[in-house]
């Protein structure tokens, strides 16, 4: 806490790590580092906590969701289950601070409700960040990187960058210099009364757009070349957002979802725009005349120099490349935390990526990657209590029922217990699947929940015995139960092989 | 491919997607994601359920059977499809020996994704087929 009385924390100099950011990924990887008392600085070029919420969604509210009442207690860590806004703190009073601040008009924070419980994090947690402080450049030096700001020089061993992906993204097309991109969208929603709009985009923010514009519109046009895929959408949590304007689409009400490549886009005469198209699931030339057009192509991670010091991208540079600790996959050093680490996507299994493009996926990386960061690079050993093997069954048993971890990263973490030098048992804690699959060491089991290509969810046990490792999964239970006393039978039977 | 530079393009330049015209290949990029797998890192895993497709646009890979490397993969090639098509884990790994930069086919879209672009049901029976003819020569 004594740091939040220090107008500016955090003067240029050298830290073991400095984190860049001071959205909801700074905010707790700070916290993660902090707690296992990795010294760093937080910087951050915004003057308030809250990163990208402080500014977008542009029509004022998130998709993502917050229960303020739920089957738990705000302050139980099964009540994140029902809450994926807040920030995840090991004090239970700094636990489920979102509720506190949601008014409950519909079940999704706006902006101010969402900045509110960020900042309420980062006072009660006492999480300083120096603000206004404007990270402008990296360069090598000896064993580490320096950080050239607005302050200052900052000198670290390892570099966090929670950056976000917020730098806006074209897409190549003839023309699209002279549309007006989400972040330039006009917020005054009756300005569109009565227009025609085409939407270049049909993720998050072009269903955004066109949430908030069809009670205004005449008509809203949603073009691009990927069809919708609807049933992945309504198993999602933001399929509020999107599921409006695609019923409209579906009746006929004046939304369309165009599937189509633009070819280039003109200005008309009066003002307007002529988009010129070509059609993917249905062949054929398109022509679309609009009042207005919005290009809703997207965001890309602000890099700045990062790729020119050698840290790869994946998708034409949009997001950093990541191994599953959220080190840059080609410069050791360098990591990322928050919305960024969506492209470490794990293996995938049945094609489902982490959920690492949300607050309540992310949140979960940072502690691990304090752990990882502390072990790698500061010889401090993350926490590794010992476990009676007859407590190891029930453990795991009420983490695969009921982890929120586990639940929000699928197939990405697993609880792992390895086997102790001295007969007993030993909680690892949460590891990354592929690592706990590659990296070897002691025999262990790893249990995880895991989604099938039909949404069905799953219970699977990896074991690790003699260097190798073993996959079981079990069939998924109508009312995902998986307590009962045939999963018992099989998480016990499988700790006795493996740990007995 | 460099960074940064057009994916569209580079999926243009692929067999496996060679008879495709633009709009179809933008629809590709814009519903499968890129990956890269850091050099050393295994890709697909034997006896793990629930892997995908991967065609690789640069780098090298190896698959890799009780420890030994039986075929080494390019750009261009892809791997994965027995396991999603048949439904079963992998039989062997496949290990990045470079880099390996992939756009990666989820198991569950595969088959719609090749019902709805023939063109590239047909390049992948082609190569499928190669790849059968070759181990039939070698075991004659």
């Amino acid at each position: 806490m004594a740091q939040l009385a220090v107008e500016k924390p955090f003067p240029p100099g050298e830290y073991p790590v400095v984190v860049v950011g001071s959205g909801p990924g700074g905010l707790q990887a700070s916290y993660a580092l902090r707690r296992l008392g990795i010294e760093h600085a937080l910087i951050s070029q915004d003057d308030s906590p809250g990163g990208m919420f402080r500014k977008w969604p542009v029509f004022g509210r998130l998709l993502s969701w917050t229960k303020a009442d739920a089957p738990y207690d705000r302050r139980a860590r099964e009540y994140e289950w029902f809450d994926h806004n807040s920030l995840v703190a090991d004090e239970p009073e700094n636990r489920g601070l979102a509720a506190e601040f949601i008014d409950r008009t519909w079940m999704v924070p706006t902006v101010p409700e969402m900045t509110a419980n960020l900042q309420a994090f980062a006072e009660r947690t006492g999480t300083a960040v120096r603000l206004e402080c404007r990270w402008e450049g990296t360069r090598f030096e000896e064993e580490g990187f320096v950080l050239e700001t607005t302050d200052g020089e900052y000198r670290c061993k390892v570099a966090v960058f929670a950056i976000g992906v917020t730098d806006p993204l074209k897409t190549p097309i003839p023309g699209i210099e002279e549309v007006p991109h989400y972040v330039d969208v006009r917020r005054d929603k009756e300005s569109y009364r009565g227009k025609r709009v085409v939407v270049i985009g049909k993720r998050n923010s072009g269903f955004e757009l066109a949430d908030g514009l069809v009670p205004w519109a005449s008509q809203v046009f949603l073009v691009s070349p990927r069809p919708v895929a609807a049933e992945v959408i309504a198993l999602s949590t933001v399929r509020a957002r999107y599921l409006q304007p695609y019923e409209d689409w579906s009746w006929g009400g004046g939304t369309f979802a165009v599937d189509a490549a633009i070819d280039r886009i003109e200005r008309t005469a009066g003002g307007g725009y002529r988009i010129l198209a070509s059609g993917t699931t249905r062949e054929g030339p398109i022509v679309l005349e609009a009042d207005e057009a919005i290009a809703a192509t997207g965001f890309r991670t602000p890099m700045r120099d990062l790729a020119g010091l050698g840290c790869a991208t994946v998708k034409q540079g949009v997001l950093p490349a990541q191994t599953h600790h959220w080190e840059s996959a080609t410069v050791p050093g360098i990591y990322f935390a928050g919305n960024a680490t969506q492209a470490a996507a794990g293996l995938r299994k049945h094609g489902v990526a982490s959920a690492s493009g949300t607050v309540s996926g992310f949140r979960y990386n940072s502690r691990l990657l304090a752990a990882h960061i502390g072990e790698k690079h500061f010889g401090i050993e993350r926490p590794r209590p010992s476990l009676a093997v007859d407590d190891v069954a029930p453990l795991l048993v009420s983490e695969v029922a009921r982890s929120p971890e586990l639940w929000s990263q699928k197939s990405y973490f697993v609880r792992v217990v390895s086997r102790g030098d001295d007969g007993g048992a030993v909680d690892e804690g949460y590891q990354p699947l592929a690592a706990f699959l590659d990296e070897g060491g002691a025999d262990a089991i790893a249990v995880t929940v895991e989604m099938n290509g039909s949404g069905e969810i799953y219970p699977a046990a990896y074991l690790r015995r003699n260097g190798g490792v073993e996959e079981d999964t079990r069939p998924p239970q109508a009312l995902n139960e998986f307590e009962g006393e045939g999963y018992r039978a099989y998480i016990d039977d499988h700790v006795r092989r493996t740990l007995g | 491919m460099a960074i940064g530079s057009d994916i569209v393009e580079g999926l243009g330049s692929l067999q496996l997607f060679a008879d495709l015209d633009r709009p179809r290949l933008e629809e590709i990029s814009h519903t499968f994601d890129e990956e890269i797998i850091p050099q050393g890192q295994r890709v697909l895993r034997q006896g793990l359920t629930g892997s995908n497709v991967y065609v690789i646009l640069e780098g090298e890979a190896g698959v890799v059977l009780s420890g030994n490397e039986i075929a080494r993969l390019h750009r261009g090639d892809f791997f994965g499809e027995v396991s999603v098509l048949l439904g079963e884990a992998p039989t062997a790994d496949v290990v990045a020996r470079t880099a390996l930069r992939c756009i990666v086919i989820p198991g569950p879209q595969l088959r719609e994704f090749l019902l709805r672009h023939p063109k590239v049901m047909f390049q992948m029976l082609r190569v499928v087929t190669l790849r059968l003819r070759n181990t039939l020569a070698w075991h004659s």
